[in-house]
């Protein structure tokens, strides 16, 4: 491998006002050779308009079917620096709360094992190691469960639970969504290390509907909280928003959806029997209003990116649960995996799988009464933005 | 019943099938466990298998794959490692 390194079109995203990937993949590749030949692989991809990445395959860690992407270069000869290149997924704690010393030993583990590179964190959820050869695999896996550390999920299996920071940090959480995503994670170690499933399958959790892991449009299975009874209203904190001249026809009550709020002198009446949960009233006048008291949270099922067939939104198939103990998801878990286990086919997500089916037979299959709170997807495909949509908007 | 057939034999007959179609057909732990149930009928639950293959892959008789899903496999060297 020689020392030279010549990127100019890489060098190009260096240019902009933002501070690049470019620069630090720089800075690791005085560390690292194989960070080199990636920055040289990468810049003749640019080149050439195409990936030279393939990936897959046998490599893992004894006993674990998932959390080891495999990874390699097309061609060896040119780039031998990532002849391998394999991603470990690394199970990220519920909410994302590290602490420095809990960074610093993971990136010295990295530092000693693989390329040093980390992206934290990917859409999966997980803390994602990129970068190391095949022998390197079981060494890094030591180190990790030596901090008490683990994978995380891929291919075939229960992907890594993830959830937003809930009510750790956040005032609008209906549920315990740190307790509920490490709760299903220890309980779930079989299915989420061992794929046993038609396809992966993804569960997120967001507090509230703001749904900040945007559950409803990237989780198989979304548990989104949410209030069956009046938000909390302090009309005092109200009076105020009024008095310091804030619009609160044009920025809160035009804006409700269906129309359900409106304002006499000083006082914000909401008729709640048509509130449809938006949260934009909370959002914008946090002082004054809040989630109601009866808490728990919404089921989505079959929300996906688009892969193999076109992307979904979740539909909501259970429009309340309470959360006081996480039995009964266990439960909804369980017979939603008995019936895809059954009916699914290889490779066919579990929306997939309803779409196919019927959800009428989906719902009798995992036994639930249907309601019309069974909302069907609002929009068709979330990649796909309606112009009418931004008119609207703007 | 199930538990009529014992978890070692479940195994041996997966690791039969696997050994048989390397190099063919991928086989999931999903296509395992159809062929054990087809076989046996309510002699073997899902359980069984699960715990088969649980033993299969402890002991390193076979490993997972990922071939655009996951397989279960004989270990082996392939084709993009060298
Ligand atoms: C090309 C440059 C960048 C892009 C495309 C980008 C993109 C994004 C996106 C998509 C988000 C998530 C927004 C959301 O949650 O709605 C985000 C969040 C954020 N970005 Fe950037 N960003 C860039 C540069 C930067 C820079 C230079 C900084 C700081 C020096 C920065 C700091 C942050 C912070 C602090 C957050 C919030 C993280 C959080 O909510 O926890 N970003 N960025
Ligand atoms: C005396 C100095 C500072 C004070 C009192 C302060 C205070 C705060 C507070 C109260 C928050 C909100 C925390 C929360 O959401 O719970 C926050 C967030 C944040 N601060 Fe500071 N800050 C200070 C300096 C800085 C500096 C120097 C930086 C960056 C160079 C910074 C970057 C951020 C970022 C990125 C967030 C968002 C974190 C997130 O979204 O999770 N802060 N800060
Ligand atoms: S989803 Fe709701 S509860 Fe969770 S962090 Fe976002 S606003 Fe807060
Ligand atoms: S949450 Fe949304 S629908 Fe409900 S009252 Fe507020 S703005 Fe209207």
């Amino acid at each position: 491998m020689s020392d030279d390194l010549k990127t100019p079109l890489l060098d190009e995203l260096e240019k902009g006002p933002w501070p690049s990937f470019v620069k630090d993949l720089k800075q690791m590749a005085s560390k690292k050779p194989m960070v080199k030949d990636l920055l040289r692989q990468l810049e003749k991809s640019y080149r050439d308009k195409r990936g030279y990445w393939k990936h897959g395959g046998l490599v893992g860690i004894m006993g674990y079917g998932g959390g080891v992407i495999g990874r390699y270069t097309a061609l060896p000869d040119e780039f031998p620096g990532v002849s391998h290149f394999h991603t470990l997924r690394v199970n990220q704690p519920s909410g994302w709360f590290y602490t420095s010393k809990a960074l610093n030993e993971l990136m010295d583990i990295w530092d000693a094992h693989g390329s040093g590179l980390l992206n934290v964190h990917g859409s999966t959820g997980d803390l994602v190691f990129l970068g190391t050869v095949t022998d390197e695999l079981e060494p890094t896996f030591r180190d990790l469960t030596a901090k008490d550390w683990d994978l995380g999920g891929s291919g075939s299996d229960l992907r890594t639970p993830s959830c937003c920071v809930g009510p750790a940090r956040c005032e609008n959480a209906c549920y315990d969504t740190l307790a509920l995503t490490y709760d299903l994670t220890h309980k779930y170690q079989d299915e989420l290390h061992r794929p046993m499933f038609n396809y992966k399958y993804k569960i997120k959790m967001s507090g509230c509907p703001n749904d900040c892991t945007a559950a409803i449009a990237r989780s198989d299975m979304g548990i989104i909280g949410i209030w069956k009874d009046d938000i909390q209203v302090d009309q005092a904190a109200f009076a105020e928003y009024v008095d310091s001249g804030m619009d609160i026809q044009g920025s809160v009550v035009d804006k409700c959806p269906t129309g359900c709020i409106s304002v006499e002198g000083k006082e914000i009446k909401i008729d709640n029997s048509n509130c449809v949960k938006c949260m934009h009233c909370i959002n914008t006048l946090p002082k004054a209003l809040r989630v109601g008291k009866e808490r728990g949270a919404a089921v989505t099922i079959g929300a996906k990116a688009p892969i193999v067939e076109g992307a979904l939104f979740g539909s909501v198939m259970i429009p309340f649960m309470k959360m006081d103990n996480f039995e009964d998801m266990h439960d909804l878990i369980e017979r939603i995996w008995e019936f895809w286990d059954e009916h699914g086919k290889n490779r066919e997500r579990i929306g997939e799988c309803v779409e196919r089916i019927g959800l009428a037979t989906f719902i009798e299959g995992i036994g639930l009464d249907p309601v019309p709170q069974m909302v069907k997807q609002p929009r068709d495909n979330p990649y796909i933005f309606y112009e009418e949509y931004y008119e609207e908007e703007s | 019943m199930a538990g009529e057939v014992s978890i070692e034999q479940i195994a041996d007959e997966m690791y039969q099938l696997v050994a048989d179609s390397a190099g063919q057909k991928k086989l999931k732990a999903t296509d395992l466990t159809k062929a054990m149930t087809s076989k046996y009928g309510d002699q073997v639950s899902k359980q069984d298998c699960k715990d088969a293959i649980k033993m299969l892959i402890d002991s390193g008789r076979c490993i997972y794959g990922y071939f655009g899903g996951s397989s279960i496999e004989i270990p082996h060297r392939e084709g993009s490692e060298n």
